[in-house]
């Protein structure tokens, strides 16, 4: 059984439960053990990095450090812990100096950064570690039809970390595809949702989710499937937003991959947090089991 | 007897002088070096009156060695070999150090420099007493030349060569002659047709009599040295007997398989299984394309061999080799477009009406896929705006940081065509216009006057996501005004990307065939950037055209008859001297190990197997030293590099530290270590 340290973030203990909850049943159902750090904290999100970067990365090298006592790669389903913990695992790596002054902060609280650990996103272990041959096999209950726009967002894949496809990347596609659902072409999967502008600017923020809301629907989507709690809650919790403010009607489910996945594996709509969204995920309805 | 060493100190102007106190360094050089009879400065060493300088006190003090300190010998060292012989010193008596590159030119503080420029100078003395005579051996010049690349560069060294009377041997890879070139519709800013401009020169390749045409066609080795090169040549089936055929193109006709034609129409277009590129190809042989060809897949068919006149199709007609001598080898293998797909924000390959500026050319040409016609990828739709994205690959850390040099102009010429044929709206989007070359910004300004659009940016994406209603069903090119200070989203029904220009792909490969080498990039190198732009570092191999870095048609041109001269003198002479500084086996010392074999860059050393050793081809050899320093015999001496010479040179820089007045001799157990 493949192990790995489970890091889920805040997000998930709160407004993105049903994330974590299909993320813990679908990962159990292929076979992956997932071991949430016993006293993680924040990652710092989108503004700590900006207020005091050696702080910062303390932060999230404490984190690294508990996945390093277990000896476990790390996991992460939101794209925003999973790229402060990845750009703080390489940068620790890369700047022994920088580790050793981080090192004498995590004594106090007996851990070590060594870097003989990797972080990963969740989408990305379960497309490069299972890998979607595998996820096809165990597929009992196939998407067939769903039409699916795969919102990447920002963070899974920009910044580069080396030199992977960051402009047309295709993973997110094939893993729907390995589960019979149909991605649709989405031309605006990479954009940002707005992240957290919504706070400090309404008005642009609304712009960037109704434009991607627009290309969504325009291209024909069921559903549009996410791996990240904010590009979420931006999609689906500002939609009748947008719809006042550009007279629109916008009424698109937005799902996370886990939770496709799960229906797909054959789990029940339930163990999935499936019904707790404020849009209802409708078309998901006929392949409920 | 000790040897009277002259030594020569130049002020380049103010270039040395102004940072190295070259009297007093002559002043000091002449009272503390052992054995320096004369020590001057000189305002232009290099200059007539400085060179006679040096014959002089050659003559009148008798001086038996000379050391130059001026710039690097890479500007001036055959100048001052020259002058030593015409005064009857043996040149390779003559040591230049280089005091303007390494010292004057780098070094800020004037003490210091000064005190280096003596540190070198007294190293130059130390090593020019343990010089020993030299002579360069000459070898005769085969007339023939090996011309690699059948585009318009290669196209004209091979004219040029051969109208001079010279024989050429000119093999290209494609099945026709006409490289990029044939495929342009245009060239700028003329305008005049690619076509009637290049088919003349290609037919006159095909009929001289000095030139033997090796189409389809690729060098397999080359071995041997500058006057005599042995090649070999790869002749590859075309199943086609060239002797038969007279090119009616009835086989053509009667094929009855159509295929995507990836080569030359870029896959705009369709050709047959039996094909010539274009209807003006040279030779006009057609070629069967094995891997489509009906009779090759299932066995059967054999239309064209059926409807042949001449009995020409050969199905049975294998690959054949011609082995020839050359004196020397010009390249002119040009270069590949950068791949757009590699850039997915441009969408090309998911947006049907992305073009790329290969096959905006062929659908611009008369004889191209849509007749001439500027269309949508339906084949039938004219664009009513077209957006025209620069630097696609080029001026881009990510891709290439180069500039392509000639898409500014194509991108301009675009502009007109399409203007020209659809009365289209073109915006163009650009990083800068560069438009530096004879009539190039009057055709700017034409086009400006024309009402070309121009938006200074760098495209950030073309998309299909229509955010308005005039967006819908247009294809959007995302870019910041940087003039405006604005994003802009501009709806097009087609868009254009001038890609960039790119080494070959196979460029290290060929380079490594031919023993020259690539930039960082994968251009080949020139010998120098300035002043012998056609030369490489290999004597007797000449480059020409794109293959050495990005150029226009006219520069192209220009490199292919440069190229060509350059032969011609050499084959004209018909003897060439080979360099003397070069590395010797001691028989009695080599175990025949054979570890120098493979290092050898220039493959000029081979095991003998009778005798047990290895041995060096002198011609070959350029004295690079990998051997000398990799023997573990120490069996190798590089001639002009030897362990006693260049000892004396680090002795002799480090003057201070042993002696601190540069008088006594240091004390380095030199005897332990063979010459």
């Amino acid at each position: 059984m493949k192990q790995f340290a489970y890091f889920p973030g805040c997000s998930l203990e709160k407004i993105a439960l049903s994330y974590n909850q299909s993320t813990i049943e679908t990962t159990r159902k292929m076979g992956v053990e997932l071991k949430e750090l016993e006293d993680w904290n924040c990652c710092g999100a989108t503004a700590y990095f900006h207020v005091d970067e050696l702080l910062a990365y303390t932060l999230c090298a404490r984190n690294i450090a508990m996945a390093e006592k277990e000896h476990l790669d790390l996991v992460a389903p939101c794209s925003a812990c999973f790229k402060n913990t990845y750009f703080t695992n390489r940068a620790l790596k890369e700047d022994p100096d920088l580790a050793d002054h981080i090192n004498v902060a995590l004594a106090e609280d007996d851990l070590h950064f060594s870097g003989d650990i990797e972080v990963r996103h969740l989408l990305e272990m379960i497309v490069e570690d299972i890998g979607c041959e595998q996820v096809k096999e165990q597929v009992s209950n196939p998407l067939e039809g769903l039409r699916v726009a795969t919102y990447y967002g920002c963070q899974i894949v920009r910044p580069q970390k080396d030199h992977e496809n960051v402009e047309d990347p295709e993973f997110f596609e094939n893993l729907m595809t390995a589960i019979g659902a149909d991605p649709i072409p989405f031309a605006l999967k990479m954009r940002c949702c707005g992240g957290s502008l919504l706070i400090s600017s309404r008005e642009a923020a609304l712009d960037m989710i109704f434009n991607l809301l627009k290309c969504a629907e325009d291209s024909g989507a069921d559903v549009i499937v996410t791996a990240c709690p904010l590009c979420q809650i931006n999609l689906e919790c500002y939609q009748p937003q947008v719809n006042q403010e550009y007279g629109t009607s916008f009424h698109i489910p937005v799902v996370y991959f886990t939770q496709l996945l799960g229906l797909a594996l054959g789990l029940s709509n339930k163990s999935l947090g499936l019904g707790t969204e404020l849009i209802a995920a409708t078309p998901l309805a006929q392949y409920a089991t | 007897m000790s040897e009277k060493v002259g030594v020569y100190i130049c002020h380049c102007g103010s270039n040395i002088a102004g940072v190295v106190d070259v009297e007093g360094v002559a002043e000091w050089a002449g009272e503390n070096l052992e054995n320096v009879t004369v020590a001057r400065d000189y305002q232009f060493m290099c200059s007539s009156l400085g060179q006679e300088l040096i014959e002089d006190d050659i003559k009148n003090e008798g001086l038996t060695r000379v050391v130059v300190a001026a710039c690097s010998p890479h500007l001036h060292e055959k100048t001052f070999r020259r002058a030593c012989s015409n005064a009857g010193l043996n040149p390779y008596l003559c040591q230049m150090t280089s005091i303007r590159e390494q010292v004057s030119w780098v070094v800020e503080d004037k003490a210091a420099a000064t005190e280096k420029a003596k540190a070198m100078i007294s190293g130059a003395v130390r090593r020019v007493q343990l010089q020993e005579e030299l002579q360069p051996t000459e070898v005769p010049v085969n007339q023939h030349t090996l011309v690699v690349g059948g585009g318009i560069a290669g196209i004209q060294a091979a004219l040029e060569l051969a109208d001079a009377g010279y024989p050429v041997y000119l093999v290209e890879r494609e099945p026709s002659i006409g490289g990029h070139m044939a495929q342009f519709d245009k060239t700028f800013p003329t305008l005049d047709c690619a076509a009637c401009i290049l088919t003349p020169k290609m037919s006159d390749v095909g009929a001289h009599s000095n030139i033997t045409l090796l189409t389809y066609s690729e060098v397999e080795e080359m071995s041997g040295y500058v006057g005599n090169f042995d090649v070999r040549i790869k002749k590859k089936a075309r199943y086609v007997d060239e002797e038969a055929c007279t090119g009616c193109g009835i086989c053509i006709e009667k094929c009855p398989k159509k295929v995507v034609d990836d080569v030359f129409e870029v896959g705009m277009g369709l050709r047959k299984s039996i094909y010539r590129p274009f209807p003006q190809a040279v030779p006009n042989f057609p070629v069967i394309d094995t891997e489509s060809c009906t009779y090759f897949e299932r066995g059967k068919c054999k239309a064209c061999e059926i409807f042949c006149p001449t009995k020409a199709i050969d199905f049975e007609q294998q690959d054949t080799y011609l082995d020839v001598t050359v004196g020397n080898v010009i390249l002119a293998t040009g270069y590949d477009l950068f791949d757009v797909k590699r850039m997915p924000q441009y969408g090309h390959g998911r947006l049907a009406n992305v073009f790329t500026s290969l096959e905006f050319e062929r659908m611009c040409n008369a004889s191209g896929p849509t007749d001439g016609k500027v269309v949508l990828r339906d084949g039938v739709t004219e664009p009513k705006s077209v957006a025209i994205v620069h630097c696609v690959g080029s001026r881009d850390e990510n891709y290439n940081t180069y500039c392509s040099s000639i898409c500014c102009m194509s991108a301009l010429k675009f502009g007109h065509l399409v203007m020209e044929k659809t009365g289209a709206e073109v915006h163009s989007c650009y990083i800068d216009i560069r438009t530096t070359q004879k009539g190039y910004e009057e055709f700017y300004n034409r086009l400006l006057a024309e009402g070309m659009h121009f938006i200074r940016g760098k495209v950030a994406e073309v998309t299909d996501a229509a955010r308005t209603e005039e967006e819908e069903g247009k294809l959007i090119v995302q870019v910041e005004d940087t003039l405006l200070g604005i994003q802009r989203r501009i709806p097009v029904d087609m868009v254009i990307l001038m890609a960039a220009l790119e080494p070959r792909a196979d460029a290290r490969e060929v380079g490594l065939k031919f023993g020259i080498s690539c930039s960082m990039e994968g251009w080949f190198t020139e010998r120098h950037p300035k002043l012998d732009p056609v030369a490489t570092m290999t004597d007797g191999v000449f480059i020409a055209g794109v293959s050495q870095g990005p150029k226009d048609i006219p520069a192209t041109v220009a490199q292919g008859a440069a190229a060509a001269a350059r032969v011609g003198g050499m084959v004209s002479i018909g003897m060439v001297e080979i360099e003397p500084v070069v590395a010797t086996i001691h028989e009695e010392h080599c175990s025949g190990c054979r570890i120098c074999n493979t290092l050898c860059p220039f493959n000029a050393i081979e095991f003998l197997p009778d005798k047990g050793v290895s041995f060096i081809n002198s011609v070959l050899c350029k004295g690079c030293g990998t051997c000398v320093a990799a023997c573990p015999a120490q069996a190798i001496s590089g001639a002009h590099f030897s362990n006693g010479q260049i000892l004396a040179e680090l002795e002799g820089l480090l003057y201070d530290v042993y002696s601190g007045n540069g008088t006594q001799t240091a004390q380095v157990e030199s005897e332990a270590i063979p010459a």
